[in-house]
């Protein structure tokens, strides 16, 4: 019983995806500002989900179980992640071993919802939408995945989530050694991918592809996956600031450190144009791979 | 006065068709979205595909080529989703009425629920048609 309120309103679904619509107006303000605009009212995110349960929603007829399940596994999976990370910064009793590989594999999935949603609705732009968002996530799950065991090799091994947590208690944040530095960058930028931002907002190209994976979504599943990619934006920044900043997490900073992590996110996202896809793989394989390789050693070594 | 209403109201996704304009009507929509207009403080968003979107913007002249295809983007729309007919052109074919290429205007295809003149109309114009809307909306037609 318990475990269902988390999992569905406290640090669960209901929770992080009002966070998340914040979070989503304060990236649309930011960026309003950047552009010497005013920018839309605190609401308006909170507005758009509901204008959008209110719409009709068109599916096509040979597909349609895929179709309109594929929105809820995202949704629900990265619901999970949010519940396992906000239990794990509530108390220091509620993990178990191995939860962050957990959440790893957790985050994969709405993009891989994406993917199924996408093919299934017989769009020949969402189709080229999906296989893009297959080679992104090909491109920076290497260097994302390289940070993270640089981060565990620094942490002596261990995989359980409040470990790391209190070992950032006693030595201080990973993120002021030199590996944890360096791996906090790459996750930094594999984050942007992550989330599908710019500059690798390459699979929902509005001007090429037409929203690409989205395209053919409307009413109830397109509100599910703006509210999954709400969750995205509450559920990264979090997952950062534990692995690497976890040493003061008094309300007070976990805020100041999430709207920082965003703050850089948005205005990374504001300056950068979009880049090709083979652009994209190949700084994804070049760049961050080669320093988040570079922080392993770094952490073997013990720095 | 529902829920619904005042959410679609508030927060109204734009699909832009150019039905074969000389884009100047276009520059002008575009106007509206830049610092000096920014319709987003009303929530108003251009996007990309039309199964998102809450009201159509149709500007130029309809020719044979564009009827059908004008229709097919309106049958695509998920209701409720309203046309809105920008420039002379739209509205009653304007300097090409007697062209052999352009058949009716556009009202006669769709069903139109705003119309905003002007060759092309000032984005101001366009501001002050989107409230006239709204309120038409609102009062539940």
């Amino acid at each position: 019983m318990k475990l269902l309120f988390n999992y569905l309103i406290f640090p669960g679904i209901i929770f992080s995806a009002v966070v998340g619509l914040f979070a989503g107006w304060l990236d649309r303000k930011i960026t309003a500002r950047v552009q010497f605009r005013i920018g839309p009212p605190w609401h308006q995110n909170f507005t758009d989900i509901l204008k959008l349960l209110g719409k009709e929603t068109i599916y096509p007829v040979q597909s349609r179980l895929t179709f309109l399940l594929s929105p809820y596994l995202g949704f629900l999976s990265v619901g999970l992640v949010a519940t396992i990370l906000g239990l794990n910064l509530i108390s220091n009793s509620s993990g178990f071993n191995g939860d962050l590989v957990v959440v790893l594999y957790l985050l994969l999935i709405p993009a891989i919802a994406l993917i199924l949603g996408a093919s299934s609705s017989r769009n020949p732009l969402a189709s080229v939408g999906a296989s893009r968002e297959l080679k992104l996530i090909l491109a920076y799950e290497l260097p994302f995945l390289l940070s993270i065991v640089a981060l565990i090799i620094k942490c002596g091994g261990s995989i359980q989530l409040n470990r790391i947590l209190e070992l950032q208690a006693i030595n201080g944040s990973n993120i002021l050694s030199w590996s944890g530095a360096l791996a906090f960058i790459v996750c930094l930028v594999c984050v942007q991918a992550k989330l599908g931002y710019p500059p690798f907002d390459i699979a929902e190209a509005d001007q090429e592809l037409m929203c690409g994976t989205l395209i053919e979504y409307s009413g109830l599943p397109l509100a599910v996956f703006k509210l999954t990619k709400a969750v995205m934006l509450y559920t990264l920044p979090l997952f950062l600031i534990i692995l690497f900043a976890g040493k003061e997490l008094s309300l007070l900073f976990l805020i100041l450190k999430y709207t920082g992590i965003l703050v850089v996110i948005v205005l990374i996202k504001n300056t950068n144009p979009r880049v090709r896809i083979d652009q994209a793989l190949g700084f994804f394989w070049k760049v961050p791979a080669i320093m988040a390789l570079a922080a392993v050693i770094l952490a073997l070594v013990g720095q | 006065m529902d829920l619904k209403t005042k959410a679609l109201t508030k927060s109204i996704w734009v699909f832009h068709v150019s039905a074969g304009s000389c884009n100047n009507c276009d520059i002008e929509i575009l106007d509206l979205f830049t610092p000096r207009f920014d319709v987003e403080r009303f929530g108003l968003q251009l996007i990309g595909s039309v199964r998102h979107a809450d009201a159509i913007l149709v500007t130029g002249a309809m020719n044979r080529k564009s009827v059908p295809r004008m229709k097919t983007i309106y049958e695509q729309a998920s209701k409720p989703c309203v046309v809105v007919a920008v420039g002379q052109c739209a509205l009653s074919r304007h300097m090409f009425k007697d062209s052999y290429n352009v058949c009716e205007p556009l009202d006669k295809i769709l069903p139109v629920d705003l119309y905003i003149p002007g060759c092309p109309p000032r984005p101001e114009a366009i501001i002050d048609g989107i409230e006239k809307l709204v309120t038409k909306i609102r009062k539940g037609k």
